[in-house]
Parts: structure tokens; sequence; C-alpha cells
């Protein structure tokens, strides 16, 4: 069969799938309304580095250098002081009704022990059931306070002041030195919403025509696997680059996201994810018998997807067996793609590895689409 | 490569799990003729023209279809058969064109758009062709669907129960179709229900639990069936034929509009049936028995069949 013939038959099933796409207008409201809803509720929402968190505070005595203390760790933005208590049980039941994140318990005597040089304690408890919330504000509950103490001990009580380590230790956080949450977020947020929109829409494909009877039609017809598989993907490849740009659009003017590396990387990048997931998900749609089953698969997909990939947790804390099941999927690929490219301005070499690797993956799961695609109505 | 038989399969079977759907069944079709597909629900018919198009693979069996293999030549037959499944399996979502014009891009069809219009004219559906395929009346559908699949031009057609829940009248023009794409050379095997469109065609082939039961031309089947008819008309026939149901000798009593058609296997045993059940007002007479009477002896004589449809 000649080559003009198979592009005649794509292009008759391409059109068809158009129309269909066109003509759902409640399935092609979502696709492109999704994206821009998820894209500002997540962007705005999820912050890595929670600040402003209630704090309780026991104190023992009021003195100057305790004030000092109180203040340092307010003007931190860590934590927000919302309760002075004298009482010394009060707040062990504030911290287990989760009123407040941390207690902080400075005693009786601090001041007259702490010039003394007895090293006296500061307690404090923190809530740390969600480790995430309050890891960052105690790791820096130390500098902190001795940010504090230094200031108010000088002078005469000058030797009591922290002295500095003997050595000089200098941290760049490059790529995203202001530690700026969105700029993690949010191109993550590309990912995630092309795999879960693109892998559910593709996987009715072929369900929707067994269950609405035209499968046995389709079949009965002259038209080849592959050719079907590609007139019913490229529609959407339509779909998600409408998506991509809206997504990189909004990255842009709401959330001023940097962008450093080169833009054609990116496109070439986007293209084969968004070509992996929409393969997925017509895969699934030749391995499920209903419309039902395939939305079931998509989810039993998405869930890892958005857990293993490094989208949520990172990647590097993963045990090994862990990392092994993310690379696999594509959005871990796809994540070090764009963040690669966005943030760090990494150049094709840098990047090759992950766009090999879902390229990879578009084309194993398209040859399990072809040899489950049904040819007969056995 | 042109064969002998348009339709040459031999002993299929297939089986779904440990249900037989279809057990043996031979078909020598030549081409050109109009061959009439009868049977039970549940008997078998739909199950063998899927496996004759390709669309279902045999268990046991081989054979040709159009000259190309069944088991590894799908795609050949596809190309040159048309077939028009049960239920409308066209897309209903599209318009009335959107779903020739995807047929005739998928065959490829020179000018497609001039043959689109030509088949939308032909069909009497050029004013409402922007209409969504579902909003098509029952009849309406089966004929564009009918225009859908012979767009090709193909060798051999396939229709199962093409007018099944179709009215008379569409039912008539119909088969007026089928008549005319049959003088233009195209070969038609139709599976049917209707006794009157069954003494259309050339040939008939009555499957029953999946076997062949019979096959030839009405007449031969008539004759074959080995029946005696005799026809009752008069007063009160509704009331008498409770009296003749479970005679000795009856094989089955059925109405062809006011008349009473007894049927028997046995002239003897029949006639003495009727004379001990003859009464006044009731005149008889013998009749070559029709072809439905024929069916319900047959069917009487496979059993029932309570199988769900393929």
């Amino acid at each position: 069969m000649s080559l003009s013939g198979s592009v005649s038959r794509i292009w008759a099933v391409w059109l068809k799938e158009l129309i269909q796409m066109r003509r759902d207008r409640l399935t092609f409201g979502m696709m492109l309304g999704i994206p821009i809803i998820q894209l500002i509720l997540f962007g705005y929402a999820i912050n890595s580095d929670p600040k402003h968190l209630p704090t309780a505070v026991y104190l023992g005595e009021q003195t100057p250098i305790v004030r000092s203390i109180l203040q340092g760790l307010e003007n931190s933005g860590y934590y927000d002081i919302v309760v002075q208590t004298s009482d010394p049980t009060e707040g062990q039941s504030l911290l287990s009704s989760g009123k407040v994140a941390f207690v902080i318990s400075i005693p009786a005597g601090f001041t007259e022990r702490l010039v003394r040089g007895d090293r006296p304690q500061i307690l404090i408890e923190a809530d740390a059931s969600d480790p995430a919330a309050s890891s960052n504000a105690v790791g820096r509950a130390r500098a902190i306070i001795g940010g504090s103490l230094k200031r108010e001990l000088s002078g005469t009580l000058g030797y009591l002041a922290p002295t500095p380590e003997p050595y000089d230790l200098v941290i760049h956080a490059e790529y995203n030195p202001e530690g700026i949450t969105q700029y993690n977020i949010v191109p993550g947020l590309l990912g995630v919403i092309l795999t879960m929109t693109l892998v559910m829409i593709t996987s009715i494909a072929m369900t929707r025509e067994s269950e609405r009877g035209t499968m046995e039609n389709l079949l009965a017809m002259p038209a080849r696997p592959l050719e079907v598989m590609i007139g019913k993907i490229t529609p959407y490849v339509m779909v998600g680059a409408v998506q991509t740009s809206v997504i990189l659009l909004a990255a842009r003017i709401l959330f001023h996201v940097p962008f450093e590396g080169e833009f054609w990387l990116l496109l070439v990048g986007v293209a084969v994810f968004v070509v992996a997931n929409l393969a997925l998900g017509f895969t699934f749609s030749t391995i499920a018998k209903t419309q039902m089953q395939a939305m079931q698969l998509t989810f039993f997909f998405f869930l890892p997807s958005m857990l293993l990939s490094g989208f949520m947790f990172p990647f590097r804390g993963m045990p090994d067996w862990a990392q092994n099941v993310g690379s696999i999927l594509p959005l871990t690929h796809f994540l070090r793609l764009v963040r690669g490219v966005m943030l760090k301005g990494g150049a094709f070499s840098d990047v090759q590895a992950p766009i090999f690797a879902m390229g990879t993956f578009a084309i194993v799961v398209s040859m399990i689409a072809m040899l489950r695609y049904r040819r007969t109505l056995d | 490569m042109k064969t002998e038989f348009a339709i040459d399969v031999r002993n299929l079977v297939k089986r779904f799990g440990d249900k037989v759907a279809v057990n043996g069944v031979s078909i020598q079709m030549p081409y050109g003729q109009v061959w009439g597909f009868l049977g039970p629900n549940g008997s078998g018919k739909t199950t063998t023209i899927r496996m004759i198009c390709g669309l279902l693979n045999t268990t046991e069996g081989e054979g040709t279809c159009l000259g190309f293999d069944i088991a590894k030549d799908s795609r050949d037959i596809k190309i040159r058969t048309g077939y028009m499944t049960q239920r409308f399996s066209f897309w209903g979502d599209l318009t009335i064109r959107e779903n020739l014009e995807f047929v005739a891009r998928l065959y490829q069809l020179p000018k497609m758009k001039a043959k689109v219009d030509e088949t939308l004219e032909n069909l009497g559906l050029s004013h409402r062709q922007h209409q969504v395929a579902d909003a098509l009346s029952g009849g309406w559908k089966q004929r564009l669907a009918l225009a859908a699949v012979t767009m090709h031009k193909p060798e051999l057609l396939l229709l199962d129960e093409p007018t099944a829940g179709v009215d008379p009248q569409a039912r008539r023009d119909f088969w007026d179709e089928i008549h005319r794409l049959s003088s233009n050379g195209m070969t038609v095997l139709v599976s049917t229900h209707y006794m009157d469109e069954a003494e259309r065609c050339d040939r008939i082939a009555y499957l029953a639990n999946g076997v062949m039961v019979t096959k030839g031309t009405v007449g031969d089947i008539i004759d074959k069936s080995g029946l005696i008819t005799f026809t009752a008309e008069g007063d009160q026939i509704r009331e008498f034929a409770t009296h003749l149901k479970d005679e000795p000798g009856i094989e089955h009593v059925a109405y062809f509009g006011s008349a009473l058609h007894v049927s028997g296997m046995n002239r003897e045993h029949l006639e003495a049936a009727l004379k001990a059940k003859a009464r006044d007002g009731v005149t008889w007479k013998e009749v070559r028995p029709s072809l439905e009477d024929s069916f319900i002896a047959l069917m009487k004589s496979s059993g029932a069949d309570t199988r769900a449809h393929q």
C-alpha cells in the first residue's frame, strides 16, 4: 500500500477526531480551562518555604535580652508569636490542639545564667507531624537567635557573644537564589497538567468507539492500526500546544518565572513529552474495555507521576528502587528538561538525556498499543 | 485473481469460550447474485458474516472471499467489500455529509467532494446534509449506512438485517436500491427475518443453532421441506385454530391474512386429522406451502434457539 494512501487515511481519521473534539464542547472547554484554573490555583497556593507560623512563647522572665530574642524570631518572618504565657503547661495543650506550630520556652533565670556563662537552654518544641512545614523555621532558629544575641551582647558583655566559626562557609543558591517556590512549581505544573489532560483524553479514544458501537464500522474499513493511532492523537498535539502556550504566558506574566534557555529547545522537549503522553493514553484505550476503565488506568498512572517524579517531593530523597520507578515516568524527565531549560539555561547537550528518555517511552508504549490494538471483534 | 465464487468458505466454526456460535457452515456463492441469509435470532448469521469479511477470526474452517483468504487477507477483503452492521454504526455526532466524507477519504475515492454530493443527491438528503446523523429516523439511518458502505463500489455487499425496525415503504425503497446495485454487478448477501424479502433473493440459506439447515431457491426449499399444506377459510376461523393446534398429524397452524394454513409432513395423517375436525362454514383447499410454512416447520424441527444474540 502506498504512502499517499496512508496519509489519506490518517487525514480522514484526523478530521473526524477534530470535528468530534470540537463538537464535544464540555470536554473541549475543560481541556483549555483546566490548565488556567489549575495554574492560578496551584501557582499561588503552593509554597514549599512556609512562613508566619503561629508560635506560643512561655516566658519565665521578662528581660531586654529575652525581648530581643523574641523580636529577632518575629523579624525573621518564620515565627508569628500569637500567645505569650507564663503557664508552662499551656504551651503543650496549644501544640497538641494544633493552634500553634511551635512552643518556645525561655525559663526563669535565663538572662542571669547567660551572663554567668552557664550556657542556659532555650527549648523549641515543634509540631513535626508535617516535617516540611516546620523544618525551615527550625533550621533557621539557631542563626536567628545567635544574631539577636550578637547585637545585645556588646560592650562589657562582648565576651559572651557567639564566636564566629573558624571557617567561612559560602553558599550560592544557583538558578533560584531567592528560593521562590513558583519558579519551581509553575514549570512543573506545565508537565502535570499536560500529563493529566492528554493521557485522559486519548485513553477514551478507542473505548469510546467500542461503547458507541462504531468500532465495528471502523474495523470493517481499511484503516491500519498505526493510521488510526496517528489520526487520533495528532489533534490533541495541537491541544497540548495551546495548553503549553497558555501556561508559559502565565508563567511569564503572572509569576515572572525567568526563561534562561533556548525557546526552541523547550518546544522540542514539550513536543516529545506531549507525544509520549498521548501515546500512553492511546495504549490505555487499547487495554481498557470501557471508558470507565480507561479513566481508572489514567488515575493509576497519574498518582505516581505526581508523587514519584520529583514534582511534589525531592526525587533524590527517594530510595533507589523508587527512583528507578520514577525514571520510567515521562514527567520525571520533563521536569528535568523544563527546569534545565527555563531556570538553568541549559543547552541541548544538558537536556538530551531527558528528551531521549521521553522519546524512548513514546516508542515503547506505541509498540504496546500496536500489539494490543483490536484488529477484529474477537 | 478471479475465483469461481464470490464467497467460498468451508466448515466455518466459531466458538466464544465454550459456546459454539457457528458450527461447520459452508457457503459457495457465485458472483452477481443476491442471497438471503435466514434463521432465528442467535442462529449465527451475524457471526458468519463477520468471519467472511474478516471482522472475526475463525476457530476452524477456511475459505476465500472475492478470491482472498479470509484468515490472511482481511485487508484486501475489506477494501473490496461493503459491510453494513446490524446496529447503525456511523458516527452520530458527525453530520451526514461528514460521515460520507470520512468514508470517501478512508477509501481514497477520487473527486471526493463530487462523489459525496452525488451520493447525497441520490439519497435525497442534500438539504439535510449538515444535520448530525443521530437526528435521522431509523429508516433514513439505514439508507445513509447503505449509501456509505457502497460509495467505494464494493464487489461484495454484506448486509446484516438492514431493514430491522424500518417501515414498509422504507423497506421497499431499500430493496429497490439493493436490486439496482445487484443489476450493476454487485454480489449481495443479506440477512433478514422478513419472508417477502427472502422471496426477493436468488438463493436462501437457512441457519439454525449455528448449522446450515437448508439452502436453495425459494422453490427448492419449499419442495425440500416435504410439507403438505391446506388452507381453511370461513367463519370463526380464529376459534377453530385452537382446536387444530395439538392434533396428531398436524405439524403447525399459521394465519395468512384471514386464512389459516394447516401443514403436515404426512398426507394420510393430515387428511385424517382435518376430516375429524371438519365443520360447517369452513372450506378446505390444498395449496403449495409458502416459504413461511417451510420456515416454521424448519424452526420447529431444529428447535427454538435461546442463545443471546451475538
